[in-house]
Parts: structure tokens; C-alpha cells; sequence
């Protein structure tokens, strides 16, 4: 089936079984390889990305609900050539590791932040709910706090 | 971003692309190569450590100085998360005479440049390169001077270097300049190293290389690579421990949409198809009569790995035995479970097998072990099989056997074309080389002050070390002893006039290998969570109850000072407040002393670690700020391990095959605080990736036990 919807500002179409995980389209179909598969079973959100400014594992989400939304990739969470406040953040912390996760890690941090600007330990602890093996999690909290000061100085 | 630059290589002017064969490039070869070996052999043996062994004879490539002046380094080790890529940058950089910013770092492909024919793992690519990678960056230094000497007309000693560039006054040229068109290669002598103090990036928190890359999510890893005409695969295999492929209908995967063609094997099935949904799809529809000789249980295997099972090996004998069990004596019994990797980036692998040569891209630990396996598998020369390392998904010794590259060349061989095969998740955990399962019995007996007289450990574990694809075999014959399940298992306190450590080794019915840090985590579990039963029962502070045990010199000198580091750092103190208890544990892994202080407390019923103390004696810290993210990421490991993760077998199954069920540490179990202080008491680097890990579960236990009376021995711990 033909499914027509804007990823990173772009109109697309895309011809193909509307049951396929939108993840594989993304990354296999459009190229964008951002976005990680871990699991396949919404269980560790390498996949996350945003449909219409929510935050979804890609990878258990078919490819026709995306008709006539907006999808946003880690590749266009911010303008050509800057970083994003949470992209920033990871940099001054250095949080990655192996680096695997963390595109699903900033995917969630970024949504997380249009919802609560300034979210408290326990906010982060209920809602970034990705696994990462190589344990930044210390790390990513620090960046979490980091990115919310940022986005606000910006703004 | 890494495949990019190599892919250019022919269309540049490089160094020692230019001079490949000729006896300067030889000289590059085994220059390095001679010592590293030997030393290796000798810490394996000395340490127990995996060794770093680069190829030796070949003519290899490590640096290209490309013509817009940067320097190309080919890493003999892959960079799974470790920082390695940024340490071996900064020590190029630094006898090199370059910036940072003009250094790229790879993994070497096997057709081009120095691989390291064992692995990357047992934390040794930066200590195991410290020498002759320096050596190597200031011959290379003293090359260019001295071509640049030539050209400029001036003599070499009077030439500086910096920034990439050679200068005498006001006349300067590029490192590319001044090596432009040679064709004869003179090696210079190896010139003296620089003392460590003149270092400017050596020793300093550099932000890591691959920073920009990891967070812009750039197709990096062995999941992201492409080729043209790229085909995919999803393949069946047995879900049953043991379990053989009696019968096969493929005909409803076959008639499936996408579906390019049915490979049957020995014990899998594979499904070629035009995407990985549709590969995924039909493999759902083979249909598979297994023939599966007997359906395993979790007591099968508790029972079969227990102290007094399996071959015996002592691996420690100081003093005399503690054979009948004494009156005022103690006994502790231990168990850990079986452990999966886990690693968020499947294995898996893009192969292309063509016209008698294959070309694999992958994420893997044993570059040179996936090249043999390959040849072996398609019956062709190793010179034919190209491995393209990427960066890993995470490592953990997940990736040091690489057979899943190995099924994804053979599906390529039957379509001719390139062909990505990643396991599922579920297949990742039914068929990861897991941590075996442990069993200790630990004895201990205190004399009349009070003071320990006699400890024996025993150890019971599956395969780590044995029969492992990294290791020579003859090895296993002159040590006897599984030397990986051996990591942390002998008693380190050398004021113990008694003392015995004995292994127990039983091979399991499905693969169990090195998951990171090895034995270390279990042994330290049971060793130190009975020094500390000990220390209450003899009514003594537990950290003045090690230091008392320990003597001055050597490893036990850095082991004390590490201990008393932590203790002070973290204000230790033995008794409950409020609702905390403190927990103490050290250990001492690979010549590198580490000691823990947990805070704990008890929150809706689960154990809750708010602060963890780490003091690490990890020698020259090439990159403290990396090293210290190494401690972070083993604490959360090991406290993964500690308080959550555990594979079981049910039905003849290993499960769970899935995040969630397989628990594991997440945000929420993340401690407040990780206070982490590196002593350096070695002038060069020592390994950092595992030593951190050892005393975690214990020291978890030790608080727990202050808190609530209750002695935890059993991982992952759980309060009853
Ligand atoms: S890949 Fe989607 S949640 Fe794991
Ligand atoms: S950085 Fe490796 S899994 Fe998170």
C-alpha cells in the first residue's frame, strides 16, 4: 500500500506492506540508519523516534499508522549542522559508550523535555525507560539536567 | 564514517600505502610485533590475561599521513565502547607531534592492516599498546624529520615537529609535504621515548574521538553497513539445548512474498529474502521436525555444576589444608547464574561471497579468528576473506566467537550476493557463548586474636577459557586450569597463613565463554562477603580486618592503598544510620587493585544502592575521564548482574529470550552517586574495563547484611 507522511520535514511515499515496522522503512527503506534495532519487541528502545512529538519504538509500530504524520529521526531532531540542546548535552558530558543506544536515549530525553522542561530524578527514572548495556545511565542523567538548562537558556 | 575513508585509499598518496613490500614497511611489521608477543605469553601465564598478539611477520599498515595532512591510524583493536580509539589517539598523538584533531582512528581491515590475531578484550588494548604504539608514532616522527631534512635542505637535528607540521625558523612544511613522492623507506633508529611528564594529552580527560559520530547516530556499526544489491536473512535455529534438524518443509517460506531462496544446513535454515521483514516473515513459515535427545532442566545443570563435580585443579596452595571442618570454623555456600552479554547490537554480519573471495563487514572482537573461520567454512584461502571491522554495539566477550559471520557467508555463496544476517533477539539470548554458572563453597577459620588462619575457596564453573576459539588448545593442556573462570578466584590477603583456592570444572551442554571480567564477579562475591561474615564474627571493622591482612609490597602495597583510599573517601563507618548501611569489598584483577563502599538501603522490599565509592589503582590513566566512565559502566554491569539478571532452562530451553523478562539495571537502579577516585600507583597503563566490576555484588551483599542480618548468597540477590 502506498503511505504518504513528512519524516524530518519532508514529504515521502512509500510503497510497501503496511504491516512493516516503520523502523525498517526508516532505516532500510529511506536510509536513515539513526534509528537502531535492538529487540524488535519494544523492549529496549534502540528504536525510538517521534510520531507527531511522541516518542515511539519504532520497531513494534506498522508503517501505515504513520499516514499523514510527522516523523522525526535522531538525523532531523535539529537543523542541518547544529545539535540539539540534548545532542549538545551528551557531547559535554560525554556520555556514550559503545554508543548503540544512545540515539534512542536522546530520541526519549527530547520528547521527555517538551513535556516536563525541567524534570526531576524521579521524573527521569519513570520515563526514560531504554536499556543501555554499557551503563551510562549516570552519565545520561547528568545530560538530562544539562539539556533542560540548555533548552532553556536557548529559549 | 570509518568505511568512507577507506574506501579512498587508493585515490590518496599515503605513506605506507606507497610503500607496501618494501623492506621499510617490513621493518613497521614485526617491529612491533616481536616483543608484545612474547611479553603476552608471559602475562597470560603471569596474569591469566588474554594476550594481545598482533599478526608478526606480515608487512602491515598502521599510519597513512594523508595528502590534507592527517594521520590515518589503522587500530589493531576495535572500539566497542572501551575509549580505546581515543587513548591510542592521544599517545599518537603525543610522540607523533600531532593535534588530536588531525588524527582519524579505524579498525584495521584485514587486508590492509595490523590486526590483532587474538581479541579485543581482557580490558588490554591500551596497556597492551602503550609501548609499541609510542615506539611506532616516534619512529614515524623521526621518518618524517628526516625526509623533511632532505627537502628542506637543513639539517634533522635542527628540524621541530608539531601540529603536523616540521619547522626550522620561519620555514615550515606539512608532514605530507616532506614524505610526498618518496619511493625508498630508511627507518630511523627508534629514537628515546619522551618522559611522561612532557606528555600534553597523555594523562589529560580528552573528549573521545567518536563523540560527534555516537551522537549524530552515523552508520557506524556492523548493523548499519550496505553494500549494493544487498540481500537479507533470518534463520532458524534450534530452540532446544542440544536439539538436531530431523526433518525441513520449506515450501510455504519458499512461495512467500520477497523470498529470494531456502538454505538448508546442518542444524539451521536460512531465508534469503529482499528485506528483513520478509526474511523474518518466512522464516516463521518453515516448518521443522526437531530431533531433540533430551529436554535439559535448570536442576540438571545445578546439579551437574556443584563443588566435588567435574575435573579438580588447585590453583592456589599456601600453607597447610583445612580438611575437617573445625568447631569454631565458618562455611558459606555461594551460586551464581547463568549470564547473558546482552549487548543492545545483535551479531550479525553483511557478507558478499564471490568469485572465490568474501568481503565481511561485522562488529566483532576477533578480527583475525572471523577471517579464519570464514576461509575455513568456504574452503578458501584466509588472503581471500576481507574483514571489515566496525565500531561494536557493545562487546562484553559476546563477540569473541564470530560463527553467525560464518552463516551469513555461506547464505551469500548461494545467491552471489551480499547478504546481511542479523540474529533476533530471541536468538541472541538462546544462543549467546553465556556466563557459565558458578558454585563455591568458601571455609574459614580465625585463630585466637581474632585474626584469619585458614581460607579455602572452591570454585565450581562451566567453560570460560576452555575450548575457546581465542585461545591455543595447547594451552589448556599446560595450565589445566580454566584460566578465565580462575579471574578473582584465589585469596589475595597474603597474611593468611593458609590459604587454598581450588576449581571445579564441568563443561555445560550449551556454550559458555568470557562475559566481561569473567570469573572475577562470582569468586569476589563469595570470597569477600565471607571475609566480612569473618570480620563480624571476630568483632573487627571489616576494612582494618583486610588491611591487617595484607602486606606492603607489590600487588598487596597497591591492594592496601586502594582499600584505605575508599575507606577515607567515603567516610566508612561499620554500623546502620538511619536507614543505610555501608558495604565494603576490594579485590585485586589483572594487577589492578579496586575496593568499592556501597550506601544502601531497603526500599519497598527491593535493595536500593544510592552511592557507590570506587577507588581504582588503574596505573597511568592515558584518559581519566574514560577511565572513570569504564568504573561507571562496570559498577551498573555488575550491579546488573548482582541484583537482576539471570537466564534459566525450562522445558530444555534457555530463557528468557527478551528485555524485560532477562532484567536487567535500567535508569531507575542507577545510584545517586558514583564517587570515583584513581590512584596511580604504576607508571604505565594497566587494564580498566573489568577490574571494577569484581567487588560489587559483595560489597552490595556486606551493606545488606549490616542492614538486615541477612547473608545474601546467591546472584542475583534477592531478600528473603
Ligand atoms: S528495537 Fe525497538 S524497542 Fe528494541
Ligand atoms: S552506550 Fe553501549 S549500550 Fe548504551
Amino acid at each position: 500500500m502506498k503511505i504518504s507522511f513528512n519524516i524530518n520535514g519532508q514529504a515521502q511515499i512509500v510503497d510497501i506492506d503496511g504491516n512493516t515496522p516503520l523502523l525498517w522503512v526508516v532505516r532500510d527503506v529511506l536510509n536513515l540508519k539513526g534509528t537502531k534495532f535492538g529487540c524488535g519487541k519494544a523492549a529496549c528502545g534502540a528504536c525510538t523516534l517521534h510520531v507527531n512529538g511522541e516518542s515511539i519504538r519504532s520497531c513494534s509500530y506498522p508503517v501505515k499508522f504513520v499516514e499523514g504524520k510527522e516523523v522525526v529521526t535522531l538525523e532531523g531532531l535539529s537543523a542541518n549542522g547544529t545539535f540539539h540542546p540534548v545532542q549538545q548535552a551528551w557531547i559535554e558530558e560525554v556520555v556514550p559508550q559503545c554508543g548503540y543506544c544512545q540515539p534512542g536515549f536522546m530520541m526519549a530525553t527530547a520528547a521527555l523535555l517538551e513535556k516536563i522542561p525541567h524534570p526531576t530524578d524521579k521524573d527521569i527514572d519513570e520515563n526514560i525507560m531504554n536499556i543501555c548495556r554499557c551503563g551510562t545511565y549516570y552519565r545520561m542523567r547528568k545530560a538530562i539536567h544539562r539539556a533542560a538548562a540548555i533548552k532553556q537558556a536557548n529559549s | 564514517m570509518s568505511e568512507v575513508k577507506i574506501e579512498k585509499v587508493s585515490r590518496r598518496k599515503f605513506l605506507i600505502r606507497t610503500g607496501l613490500g618494501t623492506l621499510g614497511v617490513l621493518a613497521f611489521g614485526t617491529y612491533v610485533s616481536r616483543n608484545p608477543m612474547r611479553r603476552a605469553v608471559f602475562e597470560m601465564v603471569e596474569m591469566m590475561i588474554p594476550p594481545y598478539s598482533g599478526t608478526g611477520t606480515e608487512a602491515n599498515l598502521w599510519f597513512e599521513i594523508t595528502q590534507d595532512n592527517k594521520v590515518f591510524f589503522h587500530s589493531p583493536k576495535v572500539e566497542m565502547g572501551q575509549g580505546t580509539f581515543t587513548g591510542l589517539a592521544q599517545i599518537i598523538a603525543d610522540e607523533l607531534d600531532i593535534s588530536i584533531e588531525q588524527i582519524e582512528v579505524a579498525a584495521a581491515q584485514t587486508d590492509t592492516g595490523i590486526i590483532d590475531s587474538g581479541s579485543t578484550g581482557g580490558s588490554l588494548s591500551i596497556a597492551s599498546l602503550w609501548q609499541p604504539l609510542r615506539e611506532m608514532a616516534a619512529t614515524m616522527r623521526e621518518f618524517v624529520k628526516q625526509e623533511a631534512a632532505k627537502k628542506m635542505g637543513i639539517a634533522a637535528s635542527r628540524l621541530k615537529t608539531e601540529n603536523g607540521l616540521v619547522s626550522s625558523g620561519s620555514k615550515t612544511m606539512t608532514y605530507a609535504e616532506a614524505i610526498a613522492n618518496i619511493s625508498s623507506w630508511e627507518l630511523p633508529d627508534t629514537p628515546k621515548l619522551r618522559p611522561i611528564k612532557d606528555y600534553k594529552l597523555i594523562g589529560k580527560p580528552v573528549k573521545r574521538v567518536d563523540l560527534k559520530a555516537k551522537v549524530i547516530g552515523a552508520p557506524i556499526f556492523g548493523m548499519d553497513a550496505e553494500m549494493p544489491d544487498m540481500l537479507y536473512a533470518a534463520v532458524v535455529r534450534p530452540e532446544h539445548i542440544g536439539a538436531r534438524l530431523k526433518s525441513v518443509d520449506t515450501s510455504a517460506a519458499e512461495s512467500m512474498p520477497g523470498v529470494v531462496k531456502v538454505v538448508k544446513n546442518d542444524n539451521w535454515v536460512g531465508v534469503i529474502a529482499k528485506s528483513f521483514s520478509e526474511a523474518t516473515a518466512a522464516k516463521h513459515a518453515v516448518k521443522i521436525d526437531w530431533n531433540i535427545p533430551k529436554k535439559w532442566t535448570q536442576k540438571d545443570i545445578t546439579d551437574l555444576l556443584k563443588v566435588g563435580n567435574g575435573a579438580k585443579m588447585v590453583t592456589q596452595k599456601v600453607g597447610s589444608a583445612l580438611n575437617t571442618y573445625e568447631e569454631d570454623g565458618i562455611s558459606l555456600e555461594f551460586s551464581s547464574p547463568i549470564g547473558a552479554h546482552a549487548q543492545i547490537e545483535p551479531n550479525g554480519a553483511l557478507a558478499l561471497v564471490k568469485d572465490g573471495k568474501a568481503i565481511v563487514k561485522l562488529s566483532t572482537q576477533v578480527i583475525g579468528i572471523t577471517q579464519r573461520q570464514i576461509a575455513e567454512a568456504l574452503e578458501i584461502d584466509v588472503e581471500n576473506v576481507n574483514i571489515i571491522g566496525t565500531f561494536l554495539g557493545g562487546g562484553f566477550g559476546g563477540r569473541l566467537n564470530t560463527l553467525h559471520a560464518v552463516v551469513a557467508a555461506l547464505l551469500s555463496k548461494e545467491v552471489g550476493q551480499p547478504v546481511k544476517y542479523f540474529f533476533s533477539r530471541k536468538e541472541e539470548f538462546q544462543n549467546d557463548n553465556f556466563r557459565p554458572p558458578t558454585h563455591h563453597i568458601v571455609k574459614g577459620k580465625l585463630n585466637a586474636n581474632g585474626m584469619i588462619d585458614s581460607l579455602e575457596h572452591h570454585y565450581a564453573s562451566g567453560d570460560v577459557a576452555y575450548g575457546s576459539v581465542i585461545l591455543p588448545e595447547a594451552l589448556h593442556t599446560i595450565l589445566g586450569t580454566d584460566v578465565g573462570a580462575m579471574r578473582g578466584g584465589n585469596i589475595m590477603y597474603g597474611k593468611i597463613p593458609n590459604r587454598r583456592a581450588v576449581q571445579w570444572h564441568t563443561s555445560l551442554p550449551f556454550a559458555t565463554s568470557w562475559w566481561r571480567s569473567l570469573g572475577l564477579l562470582a569468586n569476589t562475591f563469595a570470597i569477600e562477603s565471607t571475609i566480612d561474615e569473618m570480620a563480624i564474627k571476630a568483632g573487627k571493622n571489616p576494612v582494618e580486618f583486610r588491611l591487617a591482612m595484607l602486606n606492603d609490597e607489590g600487588y598487596e602495597g597497591r591492594t592496601k592503598k586502594v582499600i584505605e583510599t575508599a575507606a577515607q573517601k567515603a567516610n566508612y563507618i561499620e554500623g546502620v544510620s538511619g536507614d543505610r548501611a555501608m558495604g565494603f569489598a576490594a579485590s585485586i584483577d589483572t594487577g589492578v587493585p579496586c575496593a568499592h563502599v556501597v550506601e544502601v538501603s531497603i526500599q519497598d522490599g527491593e535493595i536500593k544502592v544510592h552511592k557507590v565509592t570506587c577507588v581504582l589503582d588503574c596505573g597511568l590513566a592515558v584518559n581519566p575521564d574514560q577511565v572513570r566512565a569504564q568504573c561507571e559502566g562496570s559498577i551498573i554491569m555488575g550491579m546488573s548482574a548482582a541484583m537482576h539478571e539471570k537466564m534459566v532452562i525450562s522445558d530444555g530451553k534457555l530463557v528468557p529470550t527478551i528485555y524485560g523478562p532477562y532484567r536487567m539495571a535500567m535508569m531507575r537502579h542507577t545510584p545517586e552517586e558514583i564517587d570515583i577516585h584513581l590512584v596511580q600507583g604504576a607508571d604505565v597503563p594497566l587494564p580498566v574495563g573489568e577490574p571494577p566490576l569484581g567487588p560489587i555484588a559483595a560489597a552490595i551483599g556486606n551493606a545488606v547484611r549490616r542492614l538486615t542480618g541477612q547473608r545474601l548468597t546467591d546472584l542475583p540477590m534477592e531478600l528473603v
